[in-house]
């Protein structure tokens, strides 16, 4: 499945707040809401259960629920809204987006509606890493929702075929090559019949790729999202091993690796390893016909995995009563009885480590072991790369690394242009 | 004169719904781009201001954009002639009375009315490396894997190769049609005076076949810069640029990288260049047309 569309459930949530001119004539103050939700199904139902609820105990307050398609799909929708001057009230966008939406003067911090101590409570409540894709220039902008990180998921069976200890999942970049290569099958015509490990890079290969940066200990961006870090001798070496994988080890598959098709890739034992998003893990656990196990990322100079998914926003152009509202449905869905539903439910990472004290949490746990490994990552994990004109930005890496992957540039110099690009993009916002 | 004048008025009337529509949604877009592209993108509180042409300046300075061009001239190459051709082929065949035409022509039919983004879907696990459909055929003949959409070398066929297949069948009906319209007796007399089967088709189908050959042609360069929806499937225009076809670029740089002028500057020179190409088959092409 698609990380983007894994995550769309969410955005739902965000519609039910109210279109603006449609809530003067009435009463209750209408909270519009969008919500990336690629198909209908279980998330749509668990988003308009929860809009019941909301509004069961807040009468005054009418919440509705827009179903917008993908991440993608939702913020063109969002921000079309927007310049038309009628956005949702609240929306649930990738966190990655904050500085385009601020760009586009489209959305309010939350700090003006955090007054409270109970309140403040509650915005130090979520995890730190969250956080980070959350926040700039001192305010808070996103709500942490429906996020996810990296982990790796492996088949158990092959590695018993293999001689591996079926329970130990490879702690470090040196493990990683050596189990992979044990894990690298071929036939008699020396076609490779099952690799080793696999890294997707369709799509948006960043995301992935900031598993291996983090861990040879490079930030790729900086926090006021002006400045990137792409040539850095550690992103370097860690496309380096990346590309090394699969160009001189051949324990990965050569080129491009799809992004949608990897988890079927899995599932056909045709990859002992994937490295996946941890919004997968439902989508594993009923299609993997093996035990299979998850865990962290290896460790190279440190741990590492990026953070990902959708936050809650703000709009601007909502009136104060609206904005209120809709706060006050965010600060509701996000308690930590909810967030633990939330994560049980859907697969996603509760958003506040106290969403994981909590009973349903820790019964489902005791179930389930792998639910918990998102969560002892997430002390390692840094922030999605986001920066100013962030698609743009992110493409400049994008196209280097599959520049370098495909083998028609080596990985210095597929930085390099990357960063030159990257510098051109962001000079104006500093 | 009076009836000149009320017939004039009527007719303009019944064309006023229509007309609407175009200027509405064709016209005026297509005016609002040309001036955009002349101005910044506005963002927040920086309004748009005027820049002439240093849009079209960074456009000449873009990679990316000559790589679309050159990308989406070889997609047309490739799709153009060999999907005209399928095309033909398919529809004298169909033509024929033979057993179980329906059932052919319904095959060759049926990738038009399939979806898109589904179909994109399914050619992306043919395409897949090991397990797919391809892989799997080339392996009982003892070739190698080939990541098709994942290798720079490829990736620009595979995705060409799925656009001729989704065309070819919708360009067979219109040649179904117009063979159906020859008279038999053409046919007939052909065969008194000794003519082949390949004469037949050279000196009287095909250039009676002239006109839907110039409509459908027009059909598949257009449809040659306008089929992009396969590469949001199948490759989001990667690696590294290798599938990024002028459409799909004018969608990223529109709504992913939100620089609406830059991308109205690419929308005017995608219409521009269609606007020649369509003059050009009109102006040239139809002159040596042959209409009943």
């Amino acid at each position: 499945m698609d990380r983007r569309d894994v995550l769309s459930g969410a955005a739902a949530l965000a519609g039910a707040l109210a279109l603006p001119g449609m809530a003067r004539a009435q009463a209750a103050t209408e909270v519009s809401f969008f919500y990336p939700v690629a198909v209908g199904g279980p998330i749509t139902k668990l988003i308009d259960t929860y809009a019941a609820d909301f509004e069961k105990e807040n009468p005054a307050i009418k919440l509705k629920p827009i179903y917008a398609g993908t991440y993608q799909e939702t913020i063109v929708k969002a921000l079309t809204a927007h310049k038309s001057g009628t956005p949702p009230v609240t929306s649930v966008l990738l966190s990655t987006d904050m500085f385009t939406l601020i760009d586009e003067d489209a959305i309010v911090p939350f700090d003006s509606f955090v007054k409270t101590e109970d309140d403040k409570k509650w915005l130090a409540g979520f995890f730190p890493a969250f956080m980070e894709n959350s926040q700039a220039g001192g305010k808070t902008w996103g709500i942490p929702f429906q996020r996810s990180t990296v982990v790796l998921y492996w088949n158990k069976e092959l590695f018993k075929e293999a001689g591996l200890d079926p329970e130990k999942a490879p702690a470090n970049w040196t493990e990683l090559l050596d189990f992979a290569q044990k894990l690298t099958k071929k036939d008699a015509a020396g076609n490779v019949t099952q690799w080793g490990v696999q890294i997707p890079s369709s799509g948006f290969p960043y995301w992935l790729f900031q598993g291996l940066s983090t861990q040879a200990g490079a930030i790729l961006a900086n926090a006021a999202g002006n400045t990137t870090n792409y040539a850095d001798p550690a992103v370097i070496e860690a496309l380096q091993y990346w590309v090394d994988l699969a160009q001189k080890h051949k324990v990965h598959p050569p080129g491009i690796v799809e992004w949608g098709t990897t988890p079927k890739d899995f599932f056909e034992r045709k990859v002992a390893m994937m490295w996946t998003t941890t919004g997968n893990l439902t989508n594993v656990r009923s299609n993997a016909k093996f035990p299979f196990g998850v865990a962290m990322l290896p460790a190279g100079k440190r741990r590492g995995s990026p953070t990902g998914g959708g936050n809650f926003y703000l709009s601007k152009k909502a009136t104060p009563a609206q904005q209120e509202a809709a706060f006050k449905f965010i600060r509701w869905i996000t308690t930590p009885e909810r967030a633990a539903q939330w994560g049980i439910d859907t697969g996603y990472v509760a958003v506040s480590p106290a969403a994981y004290e909590t009973p349903a949490m820790k019964a489902y746990a005791a179930d389930f072991p792998p639910a918990l490994v998102a969560r002892d990552q997430l002390p390692h994990a840094v922030a999605e790369l986001s920066t100013h004109e962030n698609q743009r930005v992110t493409k400049a890496l994008n196209d280097g690394l599959q520049a370098a992957l495909t083998g028609t540039k080596t990985p210095q110099k597929a930085l390099e242009d990357a960063q030159a690009e990257a510098e051109r993009i962001l000079k104006p916002y500093r | 004169m009076t009836n000149r004048a009320t017939a004039t008025i009527h007719g303009w009337l019944l064309l006023l719904p229509a007309m609407a529509c175009l200027a509405l949604f064709t016209h005026w877009p297509a005016v609002a781009s040309l001036v955009e592209s002349f101005y910044s993108t506005p963002r927040g509180r920086r309004p748009a201001r005027f820049v002439g042409a240093e849009n079209y300046q960074q456009m000449l300075a873009d990679p990316i954009f000559w790589k679309a061009m050159s990308n989406n001239l070889w997609f047309a190459l490739g799709t153009i002639p060999t999907s005209i051709a399928l095309a033909l082929l398919m529809a004298v065949w169909v033509n024929d009375k033979i057993v179980g035409r329906t059932w052919v022509r319904m095959a060759f039919f049926t990738p038009t009315i399939l979806p898109m983004i589904a179909v994109a879907n399914i050619w992306l696990f043919f395409f897949t490396p090991q397990y797919g459909l391809l892989e799997q055929i080339i392996h009982a003949f003892g070739g190698r894997n080939t990541n098709w959409l994942g290798s720079q070398d490829t990736a620009l066929y595979a995705v060409t190769v799925v656009a001729i297949w989704k065309e070819a069948g919708f360009f067979m009906i219109f040649y179904l049609a117009a063979l159906q319209a020859i008279p038999l007796n053409l046919g007939e007399a052909a065969a008194i005076e000794g003519a082949s089967r390949w004469t037949y088709f050279r000196r009287v189908q095909f250039p009676l076949l002239m006109p839907t050959t110039l409509f459908v042609l027009i059909n598949a360069v257009i449809n040659a810069f306008r089929m992009v929806d396969h590469i949001f499937v199948m490759t989001r225009g990667g690696p590294d640029n290798a599938t990024t076809l002028l459409l799909f670029y004018i969608y990223q740089v529109g709504f992913s990288f939100w620089d609406t002028a830059y991308a109205a500057t690419l929308t005017c020179v995608l219409l521009a260049l269609l606007a020649i190409v369509a003059f050009v088959q009109y102006g040239f092409l139809e002159r040596r047309t042959h209409y009943r």
